[in-house]
């Protein structure tokens, strides 16, 4: 049974494995601390306590994942410790290199016909400069880039993964964080180039401040705060119901988006670049400015068709939203991962959801209903122009959605349009 | 097997062939177009210095040459057509901020706002915009018949470093020449009370195109100095994505 380590790298700091490299046949114990010596002159940044963070966490991560797995899948609980027997032999071993068998990071065969675990390098460059960011040496080779990221992390505090962009090419598209190492096109040695992504915002935070603003901002305008319209209006209410309803319905409106965002809605990891949040609120903001600027103000003219008007446009409104929430809660019981999902919506009970028949994305078309119901209501060309903004922008989502259900599924429903039935 | 290779190359000929008939076609009209546009733009620039030379004057110049003008820049909107259908390969939303401010100073400036069309900043972007387009449309044309001699390619390239902040400078001191004129007559604005709920006021408005001409002219003109880098000096810029 041959413990004889296989040769890392070609750089002595790596291979402190192989005995005839560092010239030393005895122990293994000497031979780690002295390679660990190396390395920690080698990579200043990346320190000696880095490799041995990496050891544990990452064996501790996977240990508790590679178990899971088997859990699920319904391996015995010997498999089990079969299974995560490589990482627990290397979370055993201690920066002093006492190991049990034949050199901490290194399997032997078990004779159970497991193959030697070649381990990874990992060298991350600056993308525009080149210069030499971080080495990281021994990385399980079935470690993902999100692993890697964490483990940059740890050396440079400020790049937290959700802020870094790595990437096999400085010009090529980004990693994702569940590719695999050893899945990459790379040998044992991957080179990775890094950008800095700038601050980022987890996406409820993001929906919570976009929502937030036009609520509050609208309300100020229907109050009728100083310095808007002129002064002997301060503080006044409009004459007109209809102006007390808008105020209510756009309320309810934002009301309801920040409850979906904190209960309904699941978010995957992702996140948003801080100048990308900074543009949406400006959208948001700025146009909830505008709107309730005419809607609240002295000068308003309420419908041509007065109350009927009115009544018929709130109908659709209230309708809108219901559908609306329905088809929010449908899409939160669908169990997704992430994005990738099991199973395509379907029409439920909910008579709200029986668009699903017509449309792949009824929450947006429910959406631009319940706008153009306050369009109708206010009669307002602003809330118009909101409406019809967004409605551009919300058949590009539908048309990519509804894109991206019909590559997946090969079953999916002929009939089903993107945003508007039979249309569009 | 061999039936269906030879369907694929079939294909493959026809598609080629209908891929260069609509090169020729398209390379047909740009040059025809090009060559059009630098025709009016001389044209512009010839009857500019005869009035400047009989008159000895500039008033009533623009008066003159107006409709020349606002045939020609208008015809320029074609080429956001070309950039969105793809034979032209430069971004449609460049070109269209470009064609747009243009269009915007002739038609909703000095056409709508008589009493500024003596004013000497006039006369100033005008003469900037008939040497930029003269050169810019020379240059397309001669490059689109493979003859392109270096000077106009210099010209290009360089011209507008000293063109481009002085266009600027005419188009802004035109409509800060034409604020009190706009607020006068209250023109192209809409008042509260309506029964549409909206107000549009000109003059604030043009105080914002004003303010806007901040964050575009720069982002403009390191647009065409990365371009001339990487044309003259043949340097790979890496451009900044978001």
């Amino acid at each position: 049974m041959a413990t004889q380590c296989p040769r890392l790298s070609p750089t002595p700091v790596l291979s402190y494995c192989d005995s005839g490299a560092s010239g030393n046949k005895s122990d293994h114990h000497q031979n780690t601390n002295s390679a660990l010596h190396i390395s920690q002159r080698w990579m200043p940044q990346c320190s000696g306590r880095l490799l041995a963070l990496h050891a544990n966490a990452g064996a501790q991560k996977k240990v508790g994942r590679l178990e899971r797995t088997a859990a699920k899948v319904g391996v015995s609980s010997e498999w089990q410790q079969m299974l995560s027997w490589p990482l627990n032999v290397a979370s055993t071993a201690d920066m002093k290199g006492r190991s049990s068998s034949g050199g901490p990071y290194i399997t032997s065969d078990k004779g159970l016909g497991m193959s030697r675990t070649i381990f990874f390098e990992v060298e991350i460059l600056d993308s525009k400069t080149k210069e030499q960011l971080c080495f990281l040496d021994k990385v399980e080779p079935h470690s993902s880039v999100g692993d890697i990221k964490s483990l940059f992390h740890k050396s440079y505090p400020k790049w937290y993964p959700a802020r870094q962009s790595l990437r096999l090419d400085p010009k090529g598209k980004a990693l994702r964080d569940d590719d695999v190492l050893q899945n990459l096109p790379v040998g044992t040695s991957a080179i990775l180039y890094f950008r800095d992504l700038g601050p980022q915002l987890g996406w409820t935070m993001v929906f919570l401040v976009e929502y937030i603003g036009p609520l509050l901002i609208y309300l100020l305008f229907y109050i009728r705060v100083p310095y808007i319209y002129n002064h002997k209006y301060t503080f006044t209410s409009s004459s007109h119901q209809v102006v007390n309803l808008a105020c209510a319905c756009h309320s309810f409106h934002y009301i309801k988006r920040l409850f979906e965002t904190i209960f309904v809605h699941r978010f995957s990891n992702g996140t948003m670049p801080l100048r990308a949040i900074l543009k949406n609120c400006a959208y948001y903001w700025g146009f909830a400015a505008w709107l309730a600027y005419y809607i609240n103000h002295p000068l308003y003219t309420p419908p041509s068709y007065g109350e009927t008007q009115v009544n018929y446009a709130l109908i659709i409104f209230v309708l809108c939203e219901a559908g609306n929430f329905s088809i929010h809660w449908s899409l939160n019981s669908l169990k997704c991962e992430g994005t990738k999902c099991r199973r395509f919506p379907n029409p439920s009970k909910n008579p709200f959801t029986w668009l699903f028949f017509f449309v792949s994305c009824p929450n947006y078309t429910y959406e631009v209903g319940a706008w153009v119901g306050l369009s109708i209501m206010t009669q307002c060309v602003p809330v118009a122009l909101f409406t019809f903004v967004g409605f551009i922008q919300m058949s590009i989502w539908a048309k990519g959605k509804h894109k991206t259900y019909n590559r997946e599924f090969k079953d999916y429903p002929n009939l089903r349009m993107s945003i508007l039935p039979f249309i569009l | 097997m061999a039936s269906g290779e030879e369907d694929g190359t079939v294909e493959e000929k026809e598609t080629n062939n209908k891929k260069r008939t609509k090169g020729a076609i398209a390379t047909a009209w740009l040059t025809f177009y090009n060559i059009a546009m630098t025709a009016g733009w001389l044209v512009l620039a010839v009857a500019m210095a005869r009035y400047y030379l009989q008159k000895g004057t500039h008033k009533g110049l623009y008066k003159n040459i107006a409709r020349t003008l606002k045939f020609f820049q208008t015809f320029a909107l074609l080429e956001v057509g070309h950039c969105a259908i793809g034979i032209v390969r430069t971004s449609v939303i460049v070109t269209g901020v470009q064609v747009c401010s243009r269009i915007f100073m002739v038609w909703f400036i000095t056409n709508s706002i008589r009493q500024i069309q003596n004013e000497e900043s006039v006369i100033l972007f005008v003469v900037v915009w008939t040497i930029t387009e003269i050169t810019r449309y020379s240059f397309y044309t001669f490059n689109l018949l493979n003859h392109l001699p270096y000077f106009i390619k210099w010209a290009r390239y360089n011209l507008f470093i000293v063109m481009y902040p002085l266009g600027v400078i005419g188009e802004l001191l035109t409509i800060h020449a034409a604020l009190p004129y706009v607020r006068r007559s209250g023109m192209y604005s809409l008042r509260l009370p309506n029964k549409y709920n909206v107000s549009f006021d000109y003059y604030y408005f043009l105080i914002i195109v004003m303010l806007s001409y901040i964050p575009l002219f720069p982002q403009l003109f390191f647009h065409m100095l990365r371009q001339r880098r990487r044309v003259l000096h043949g340097e790979i810029v890496v451009e900044k994505d978001e």
